[in-house]
């Protein structure tokens, strides 16, 4: 597939229609979201220099090789609280970031593609093909409201400790393909405000990826194609990828195994264990499976070994002892079916596509879409973020202790522990994009060098 | 690349191959219905892919096709000039389907196919050599990198089915965003960054380069023929340029044309009378939800608009539907844009087209979704039910359920449109608009007799 399929693409509904299901935005949940407190968080702490740090990739320096115009490029869009919509902004530098910001209040900021020309003036270019995106992060997009046939504690926009977790392995297993399979190594993972996560991978070779190459890359990842029409809701192939066996081994089956089985109780009653059963193709196992645990139900739930483990062991072991090869694969589809990472995949193929701005304030919640490391996602808790409210607090309590008027120094909120997350991202990221532009910069020297002598 | 050249070399005696890679137009001289016959008897064998292709027929099938057709339309009795037939044909098609995106689009992927089944049945000798002219950048991984990767490359040989490595395997070392078509489906095995691409899988990478080596040219003629040719061969080649491309591309599904207008309150009726499988669904997902996914509401909508309904009413009738589920507000703010965006009203202006089965069946639809060919996503229950609702006997469920089996979704949908219509579909189902009219016409004419015989009765 080549460059022109991608001109062919459609910029409408390019936002994520399911984060705005929820709105309208004024009938928020008062308590947890004020608009003067989203003010406030403007004003006094969101971070607009790191944020602009990390959109201009090393091109806002002295050096020669540096494309000044690159951040200015780039796609912002806001949401206000009217709900007015406003596409296509876009900034020079930060101060015009924070002034804008600050001045419109926006609700919602996603970030969207950098555009071959100002996106601001793209009517300014005449032409199909003046305007265009040419740069984009590779982006993902989970969201657990797509694992409600899998989690019985919550459904929808919910979320509680016990699903959590398939969010933290769709973290560890995307995380580790992109890095060992794609070779990616400036990954950033973000808590999305409510009920999922976004992930942005910015290596440089990511941001170039045309259209074509996102939807393999979303392809490769799409696994899970399950959906109510349809019985089979995983297909693996004739045998695990070497990639799905990593996944597999390392994160998805004990996973299944020691928590989410018992967590989410997915054997103990009728309703739940058919959902397994009718995954297994053999009528007669699936006869002799449901006879016992209708019978036994009692008896077995007086012993000490947990229901759940003991009636996964029994199905593994009917599998597995089984002379067809289909069925021994049948205990590996029924864990990927209910743990493997579960894409919006119309995000992550278009390189036009606008993903919400980290530390943009969930306008449901009122909690902070902060940066989560993925070295340690299981200790990530959603419920613990900062809030707009809880920062508030610190604030005041900041302003106490420091006097009126003096301005507050770092240190000073619970959300510079994300900022230090989302810093110990951007270090190594610039520093990659620095070294990067040294050698193209070299290399152009060194042609212009060796042309001039030959002319 | 040394191990390239080398063989090059030995090939350049051994194997010449009989596929040209197209570089640059033939200074030769070319009559003038030869001008036209060739391009016509190309143009055969690639709408008969273009046909083969929304048949659904799988890979295997196709090649075969491919070189079936090839072998039927491009011969040359005269031995010694076949390969002229070849070069001047593409390079007069060059020229029909230069003119605009779509042309292009039709030409360069069913050219591309044309390229990749002939690779495919050349030799290993004059692969290579072709591999060779066409520019193939990367080196063969070489046996220690090869020995340490053993394992992975079998595990992926065993995952798509094909066997294990024999000890002179040859493999390349490509970085993955070269073959996109082969990690969409984890074909390759990948490692930070590089895909192992198997010898047998290179062609990906060949018909790759062949595909944007076109694309370029194909931009290049036409700024050629805009600025300078059409005006110069006015009298001449012009006519027959223009006349070959629109003859050939089939019917053109955007703008209704035998029925020319449906309204709203009528939409049920045709809906449970004439639409397709597909668009049942949608249809019924709709009334029930009062919601469609993005997928839905453009496989919906764009057939809708095929079939008849003007902007007014499709903004009327997906507001009637969305409001009761998002108020209606949301619903202009959100949804009438992409609806609007439909017809053209919007964005780049682009009158959009009626999906075609091909481009439904390709899909991929997620969890929520609805959209895409029931025939190839429902499971067999789901699919008897909603067949059986549809009113296709139970004596015919069989042999469509066979055709669904083996993955001939076309031809099950043929065969529903014959069991629900009771009359033949001898042309096939390609698109669903296509059903819609084909069903209007037979029910229609239904109507026509069943009042002649009542005329004549009274």
């Amino acid at each position: 597939m080549t460059k022109e399929e991608i001109e062919n693409d459609r910029d409408d509904m390019m936002i994520d229609e399911k984060e705005q299901q929820g709105f309208p935005l004024m009938q928020c949940a008062q308590e947890e979201f004020d608009p003067d407190q989203l003010n406030m968080y403007y004003v006094k702490l969101f971070p607009y220099a790191d944020i602009y740090k990390w959109m201009s990739y090393g091109n806002d320096r002295k050096h020669p090789a540096c494309d000044l115009s690159y951040f200015g490029r780039r796609e912002f869009s806001f949401i206000l609280g009217n709900d007015v919509y406003l596409r296509y902004q876009s900034f020079n530098n930060a101060a015009q970031m924070e002034n804008s910001i600050k001045s419109k209040c926006p609700f919602k900021i996603d970030i969207g593609a950098v555009y071959s020309v100002d996106p601001a003036k793209r009517n300014a270019y005449a032409g199909e093909n003046a305007f265009t995106p040419v740069e984009k992060e590779l982006v993902f997009d989970i969201d657990m409201s797509d694992y409600d046939d899998v989690r019985y504690c919550c459904s929808g926009a919910n979320i509680c400790n016990k699903c959590w977790p398939l969010m933290t392995i769709a973290i560890k297993v995307m995380d580790s393909a992109l890095r060992e399979d794609f070779g990616f190594t400036h990954i950033l993972w973000v808590y999305s405000g409510r009920r999922g996560v976004h992930c942005w991978v910015c290596d440089a070779r990511a941001r170039r990826l045309n259209n074509a190459q996102r939807a393999a890359i979303a392809d490769y990842f799409h696994v899970y194609k399950g959906n109510e029409n349809s019985r089979k809701k995983v297909f693996l192939g004739a045998a695990l990828h070497p990639s799905l066996v990593r996944s597999y081994q390392q994160v998805l089956r004990p996973f299944f195994e020691e928590e989410l089985l018992c967590g989410q109780s997915l054997l103990e009653t009728e309703e739940k264990f058919e959902k397994i059963l009718e995954m297994i193709p053999d009528e007669s196992i699936t006869a002799k499976l449901r006879g016992e645990w209708l019978g036994n139900h009692q008896r077995s739930s007086n012993s000490k070994e947990d229901i759940n483990r003991v009636r996964w062991e029994k199905l593994k072991s009917h599998l597995q002892s089984g002379k067809q090869k289909g069925l021994r694969r049948c205990v590996e589809e029924i864990v990927f079916s209910y743990t493997y990472p579960r894409l919006d995949m119309g995000v992550t193929k278009l390189t036009n596509h606008l993903l919400k701005a980290p530390f943009c304030v969930h306008p449901k919640t009122g909690r902070v879409c902060v940066p989560i490391d993925p070295e340690c996602c299981e200790k990530f808790d959603p419920m613990a973020v900062p809030t707009l409210s809880s920062l508030k607090k610190e604030l005041d309590k900041g302003k106490l202790e420091n006097g009126e008027g003096k301005k507050l120094e770092t240190g000073r909120t619970s959300l510079d522990k994300s900022l230090k997350v989302f810093r110990d991202f951007l270090e190594p990221l610039l520093k990659s994009c620095k070294e990067e532009m040294e050698i193209s910069y070299n290399a152009k020297l060194q042609q212009s060098k060796s042309s001039s002598l030959t002319w | 690349m040394e191990i390239l050249r080398s063989q090059k070399k030995i090939s350049a005696q051994a194997a010449i191959p009989t596929l040209p890679v197209y570089r640059s137009a033939p200074s030769l001289e070319v009559r003038l219905e030869d001008f036209e016959l060739f391009a016509i008897d190309r143009l055969r064998v690639l709408t008969g892919i273009s046909n083969g292709l929304s048949r659904g027929k799988k890979p295997d099938e196709m090649e075969k096709l491919g070189n079936d057709l090839w072998k039927a339309n491009m011969r040359h009795h005269d031995s010694s000039r076949m390969l002229d037939k070849d070069i001047i044909s593409h390079f007069v098609l060059r020229l029909v389907y230069c003119r605009n995106e779509e042309l292009r689009k039709w030409f360069l992927t069913h050219e591309t196919k044309l390229f990749e089944y002939r690779f495919r049945v050349e030799s290993v000798e004059s692969q290579k050599a072709l591999m060779a002219e066409i520019g193939f950048p990367y080196t063969a991984v070489g046996i220690g990198e090869l020995e340490d990767m053993r394992e992975n490359l079998n595990q992926v040989a065993r995952s798509i089915g094909r066997q294990m490595l024999t000890s002179d395997a040859l493999f390349f070392k490509v970085p993955f965003e070269e073959v996109p078509e082969l990690i969409s489906g984890r074909k390759v095995y990948i490692h930070k960054g590089f895909a192992y691409v198997a010898m047998n899988q290179a062609v990906n990478i060949v018909t790759g380069m062949f595909r944007s080596n076109l694309s370029k040219g194909l931009v290049l003629t036409n700024r050629k023929w805009t600025t300078t040719l059409k005006e110069q061969e006015k009298d001449r080649l012009t006519p027959i340029v223009e006349a070959l491309s629109t003859s050939y591309l089939g019917p053109d599904y955007s703008q209704p044309k035998e029925y020319a207008e449906i309204s709203i309150k009528d939409i049920d009726k045709v809906a449970s009378s004439s639409f397709p499988l597909c668009m049942r669904h949608l249809f019924e997902k709709l009334r029930e939800d009062h919601h469609l996914k993005h997928g839905g509401r453009m496989q919906l909508g764009l057939f809708l608009k095929g079939v008849g309904l003007n902007l007014d009413d499709a903004l009327a009738f997906w507001k009637a539907e969305f409001s009761q589920k998002v108020g209606s507000e949301r619903f202009d703010k959100e949804y009438a844009y992409s609806i609007r965006h439909n017809y053209g009203k919007e964005g780049k202006r682009i009158d959009y087209t009626p999906y075609s089965c091909q481009k439904i069946i390709s899909s991929t639809p997620g969890a929520g979704d609805q959209h895409g060919c029931p025939y190839r996503n429902f499971s067999k229950e789901n699919l008897e039910a909603a067949l059986s609702k549809m009113g296709v006997s139970s004596r015919l469920m069989g042999d469509v359920m066979d055709k669904v089996k083996n993955r001939h979704y076309q031809l099950a949908c043929t065969l529903t449109f014959e069991a629900v219509h009771a009359s033949s579909c001898d042309s096939g189902i390609n698109h669903p608009n296509q059903y819609f009219i084909d069903s209007q016409k037979i029910l229609q004419a239904k109507v026509t007799n069943s009042t002649t015989v009542k005329n004549e009765t009274t």
